[in-house]
């Protein structure tokens, strides 16, 4: 989650007011967390942009109605939120239950097949561009719901009560899915950061 | 508890909601199974690197393109903002 704006509460008032230099600054703080958001559950750069400027749009006319109850970014998210999954049930991507199915044992357990211990740091282990390279990719290896779960809970940090509600999914349903795209993230991620594996890293610097 | 078991639990310890008694029965296990150490190792830098990841700057033409509507809808004094 990004950090506050120093004094945010006056900067959402003077937006409010009709500030537009206001509203500019809150969106330049947060456009780039909205995209990414956008990004990580449309799968898309195109939905992406889309989600943004929708998100953005409806948070500018609809600020009158921000009652400051919670963080400025939580109401902005809880608006792109809505608006990203406006696209997946477009593409009716949304209720499709998986279209990557986790490997199960026969008990219904996830099965890691990479163990392989990685580096002392991994996050420097690569230039940031490379890591936010890596990180985009293998997020889109989970299915539109999943990724939707795991965005939420473990980027930008709703607690499973918000997730479910943001979602409309059982508490169940969210701590399922989160631990099977934690472990079908940690296999993804081993192919980069595990100790073998340095080949596998993606470069930008040729 | 057995390997597959474990795994299953992982989500729950790394956040620490996971009840005692089954805290204590995934740790014994861990003394003796380096495989599940690695994996539950992992699972938590996974999540951790997930956490920490600053977004990219946004493309160049999405910041241009939202500057440019907002930039426009002021001139025009578009409504929206105050419902009074």
């Amino acid at each position: 989650m990004p950090t506050h704006l120093d004094n945010e509460q006056s900067i959402v008032a003077a937006a409010q007011a009709g500030d537009p230099a206001a509203f500019v600054r809150l969106l330049d703080q947060y456009s780039r967390h909205i995209y990414r958001l956008g990004l990580s559950i449309t799968g898309n750069h195109q939905d992406a942009e889309d989600v943004l400027q929708e998100a953005s749009l409806k948070a500018y006319r609809g600020l009158a109605d921000f009652q400051g109850n919670s963080r400025f970014y939580t109401w902005l998210v809880r608006i792109a939120v809505n608006v990203a999954l406006g696209k997946l049930r477009q593409r009716a991507l949304w209720k499709e239950s998986s279209l990557d199915e986790p490997r199960e044992g026969e008990d219904g357990c996830f099965i890691p097949l990479e163990i392989e211990s990685w580096g002392q740091d991994p996050e420097k282990a690569c230039l940031n561009n490379e890591l936010q390279q890596i990180l985009a990719e293998v997020i889109q290896k989970l299915d539109p719901k999943s990724r939707t779960i795991f965005t939420l809970r473990d980027v930008e940090k709703f607690s499973l009560e918000e997730t479910a509600t943001l979602l409309g999914l059982s508490i169940p349903v969210i701590k399922t899915r989160l631990s099977r795209s934690r472990l079908k993230l940690r296999e993804e991620l081993t192919k980069y950061f595990g100790k073998d594996a340095r080949n596998a890293m993606p470069t930008t610097r040729r | 508890m057995r390997c597959r078991q474990l795994v299953d639990k992982i989500s729950e310890y790394i956040d620490g909601e996971l009840d005692p008694e089954l805290v204590r029965e995934l740790e014994h296990h861990l003394e003796h199974c380096e495989d599940c150490r690695i994996v539950v190792d992992t699972t938590r830098k996974t999540v951790e690197i997930f956490c920490n990841a600053e977004p990219a700057a946004l493309p160049g033409n999405v910041h241009e393109l939202l500057s440019q509507t907002f930039t426009q809808m002021f001139r025009k004094g578009e409504p929206g903002l105050n419902k009074q």
